[in-house]
């Protein structure tokens, strides 16, 4: 898999999760993503920007256009140093939260993408890769 | 800070949000428009949210809270002008906003809150007279 484009984000303000949704909408909309493809990946991104400030203490977002053979995607990583996840199986499943949330964010954004990755250790922080290939 | 304006329209209010909130200004509108209802009694509300080109789960959240919190308050909510990709991306999230009654537009959205609340109406009009 190649990486054609890619560019980082700061994730630690309320404000930086609007600005997420503004480049990934540019990304996709620029990729050529059809408008449900578009709103798709913008709303996964929007829930894992919002549970990397409130959750993982901010962090960051990579912005990746990847190229696999024909197929052009969108790759997005959302960082932090956070506490970490102990049970991903739990905060995958729909409607587990420890916050205020809906307990959608995790289980929803992955039945919005192609791929969905995720890293998490207790201490040391947590790593979700999402891809949408267009 | 950033709000979204809110009208008084006789005994409705009525919001359109125009712009990618953020989540203060979400939570903002929210209890303005609990405040405005239970301060003018209003029985509706309707929300126009075709300008929105997502909505998630922080939105999805409010949006089901301000119909929960209406209802408490003896008013109906309306939710207009979700674009088809908005709606196709939510029931993927996983969000049904069950409880919360939608229209397709503006124009229908208020008839829908005509008929709904025509009840209401009628009583307030009866206590009136009695006094
Ligand atoms: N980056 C993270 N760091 C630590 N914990 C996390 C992180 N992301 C998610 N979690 C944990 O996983 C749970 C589920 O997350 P999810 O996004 O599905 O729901 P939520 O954020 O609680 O509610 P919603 O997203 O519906 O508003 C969270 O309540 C939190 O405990
Ligand atoms: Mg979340």
């Amino acid at each position: 898999m190649d990486v054609t484009k890619n560019d980082s984000m700061e994730i630690r303000l309320s404000d930086h999760v609007v600005l997420v949704r503004q480049a990934v909408r540019k990304w996709a909309t620029d990729l050529g993503f059809s408008l449900v493809d578009q709103t798709k990946m913008i709303t996964a991104a929007s829930e894992l920007a919002r549970n990397t400030l409130d959750y993982g203490g901010g962090g960051t977002v990579r912005l990746e256009l990847v190229k696999q053979g024909p197929r052009n995607g969108l790759r997005l990583t959302f960082e932090d140093q956070g506490p970490g996840i102990p049970d991903l199986e739990k905060a995958l499943t729909d409607g587990y939260t420890t916050g205020r949330g809906m307990g959608m964010g995790l289980s929803g954004s992955k039945r919005l993408v192609n791929e969905f990755e995720i890293v998490s250790r207790v201490g040391e922080g947590t790593r979700v890769t999402i891809t949408r290939w267009k | 800070m950033e709000r979204i304006p809110i009208l008084r329209m006789g005994d409705y209010l009525i919001v359109t949000i125009q712009v990618d909130m953020h989540d203060r200004v979400v939570t903002t509108l929210q209890d303005d428009l609990t405040s405005m209802i239970a301060a003018n009694g209003s029985h509706g509300v309707l929300i126009d949210i075709s300008c929105l080109d997502i909505v998630d789960s922080f939105v999805g959240r409010m949006i089901g809270n301000i119909a929960a919190m209406s209802h408490v308050l003896d008013a109906e909510t309306v939710v207009v002008g979700m674009r088809p990709a908005v709606a196709i991306t939510l029931v993927e999230l996983g969000l049904s906003l069950t409880g919360v009654r939608t229209a397709l537009n503006v124009e229908k959205g208020m008839a829908l809150l005509r008929a709904a609340t025509r009840g209401r109406l009628l009583e307030d009009g009866d206590g009136r007279d009695q006094e």
